[in-house]
């Protein structure tokens, strides 16, 4: 049954461009980039317990890396993406080492304190990240010779590219070593007496999501073609934070729906709207009195309850 | 190498919290294989004693050693690999795992496998044929499949042990292993820690003097965090300030 759920999500998912319009593909494309972005965050947040405030480092790191080489080192597509996703994964180790001196609040106000470094860098080392006006005129890569200048194209270049995160993602949660990341997040003292090391346990996960935070990046930039100072900013990570905890955080699927969810209500409402941000909170306060754990853990009960008083 | 005389030794070890002194020039030695019984009052400081002796604590002077090497200085997962193992006066289990998950933990605690990120953990069937092997020592063989939440709490107790049983360890530290017990949960796990093979030297606080003295061949009285007596059982129980401690001069 859920097999034959997922067939057809996987064909829906893959034959989205030919029966809607290209701003729905492109609408499409950027939930995608969103949900491997929120994915990566939720490795932290839902299952090792580390709630960031500064994933969007990642995300900035990789995509300003890519811009600046590809742009103004002369990299090509290739040599540009693997120096970017090299970049950022070194970035989330330093990181990964300066934040994990701390846990719970403490380490969200270091993540915090150090993506707003980036971000003051990208707006005022203007030499080097043009900042405020961003860095414009990047081009897309084309990948064995495939161009991504359409909509369709690169919706399917995403697709594929989130699919192997999420299935990357998902094995790594469940390996023995995703298990000791739960047990450090649960038990931190008796997984040391047990002869886990938890902050190497922690740091490799930190660093394991600052490497998807870099993917998310590239898309990220390779999507718009353009590259400002906001996406490295504190709402770009409590957009994605927002995202986790909304769909659920520790649950496979729930950063993928409330990442979703974070999108649409960005693209319909600012359209209305011109605090849109209100009505984001407000259908977050919702969730939260709703369903407290998340979107998919409540269905997930209801659908249970549902079937239990069928019977 | 050669064996060591003692499998731990504790050595002239002091802790304060602030000005408030809880261990007072502590030492102590346990054979390997020896079963050892730590008792005095409540405050008397002996979990504060277990937790320097894991390394979750850090003693302000003084000693650990596991085997002649001093540990004093490990952090907690490094005296797990060198053979220590413990359990909590406080139940500290993975409430939404299953049972067999649990002790399954224990096991990979020790093993390179613990690093292992692209095969599921599922995978490793004898891992927990060992996990299931280990629960059914402690009785709990029928209950692997449940989460530990579901359990009793008498039964909990019983996997706390287990999870430190499936480590083999070399040195056992039970913190108050028959605290909450009914009578018969009592006897149960009474003589779980009386077959404890004899490569483990068992360090034991516990307050049900009744059960626990039968365990124990040698015991050491703690009260306001030094060692007032330290000998053979036997010893021990007939001395006057063994009585004075435990029921007022």
């Amino acid at each position: 049954m859920s097999r034959l759920a997922l067939a057809i999500l996987a064909v829906l998912l893959a034959a989205f461009p030919f029966f809607a319009g290209d701003f729905y593909v492109n609408l499409g494309s950027q939930i995608l980039i969103a949900a491997i972005f929120a994915l990566s965050l939720n490795l932290l947040v839902g299952y090792g317990g580390m709630t960031s405030l500064g994933h969007a480092s990642f995300l900035g790191v990789a995509a300003y890396l890519s811009a600046l080489l590809t742009t103004r080192y002369g990299f090509g597509h290739g040599a540009g993406a693997l120096l970017s996703i090299i970049g950022t994964t070194l970035t989330a180790a330093c990181f990964g080492v300066i934040a994990l001196r701390a846990t719970g609040l403490g380490f969200l106000m270091i993540t915090l304190a150090l993506s707003q470094v980036l971000w003051g860098l990208a707006y005022r080392m203007s030499n080097v990240t043009n900042g405020d006006n961003g860095i414009a005129g990047l081009t897309r890569p084309a990948p064995f010779g495939i161009a991504l200048d359409s909509p369709a194209a690169f919706y399917w270049f995403a697709l594929i590219v989130t699919v192997f995160a999420f299935v990357m993602m998902a094995v790594f949660v469940s390996s023995a070593f995703g298990s000791s990341l739960k047990g450090v997040r649960d038990q931190p003292r008796r997984m040391a007496a047990l002869g886990f090391n938890p902050w190497m346990i922690r740091w490799i996960a930190f660093v394991y999501a600052g490497f998807w935070g870099g993917v998310s990046g590239l898309l990220y930039v390779y999507y718009h073609k353009y590259i400002h100072p906001t996406s490295l900013s504190i709402t770009s990570s409590a957009e994605a934070l927002l995202g986790v905890i909304a769909g659920g955080s520790g649950t496979a699927a729930g950063p993928v729906v409330g990442a979703t969810l974070v999108l649409l209500l960005k693209n319909y409402a600012s359209a209305y709207l011109e605090r849109w941000n209100m009505l984001l909170g407000l259908v977050f306060l919702f969730i939260v009195l709703v369903m407290p754990t998340g979107i998919i853990p409540g269905l997930t009960r209801l659908t249970a309850r549902w079937r239990g008083g069928a019977r | 190498m050669t064996a060591a005389r003692y499998a731990l030794e504790i050595i002239h070890l002091n802790k304060a919290f602030g000005g408030l002194p809880v261990t007072q020039d502590v030492s102590m030695s346990i054979c390997p294989g020896e079963r050892h019984l730590i008792i005095g009052p409540n405050g008397a400081g002996k979990t504060t004693l277990f937790n320097q002796v894991t390394g979750d604590l850090k003693p302000n002077s003084g000693q650990v050693k596991l085997f002649g090497v001093d540990v004093t200085r490990l952090a907690p997962f490094k005296r797990a690999h060198a053979g220590l193992s413990r359990t909590y006066q406080i139940i500290t289990l993975f409430a939404h795992d299953t049972l067999e998950h649990n002790v399954a933990l224990g096991l990979l605690g020790l093993r390179p496998t613990r690093w292992q990120m692209w095969r599921p953990l599922s995978r490793y069937r004898e891992l927990a044929t060992e996990a299931r092997r280990t629960l059914d020592r402690v009785g709990l063989l029928h209950l692997a499949d449940h989460p530990v939440s579901d359990i009793a709490y008498g039964e909990k107790r019983r996997v706390e042990l287990a999870m430190a049983l499936a480590q083999q360890p070399k040195v056992l530290l039970l913190d108050e292993p028959l605290a909450g017990l009914s009578n018969t949960e009592r006897s149960t796990v009474k003589a779980l820690i009386a077959s404890i093979p004899r490569q483990t030297a068992v360090v034991m606080i516990e307050h049900d003097m009744d059960t626990a003295l039968d365990l124990a061949e040698t015991v050491t009285l703690l009260n306001y965090g030094r060692v007032i007596l330290d000998g053979p059982r036997d010893q021990v129980i007939a001395d006057e300030r063994t009585r004075e401690v435990y029921l007022g001069p």
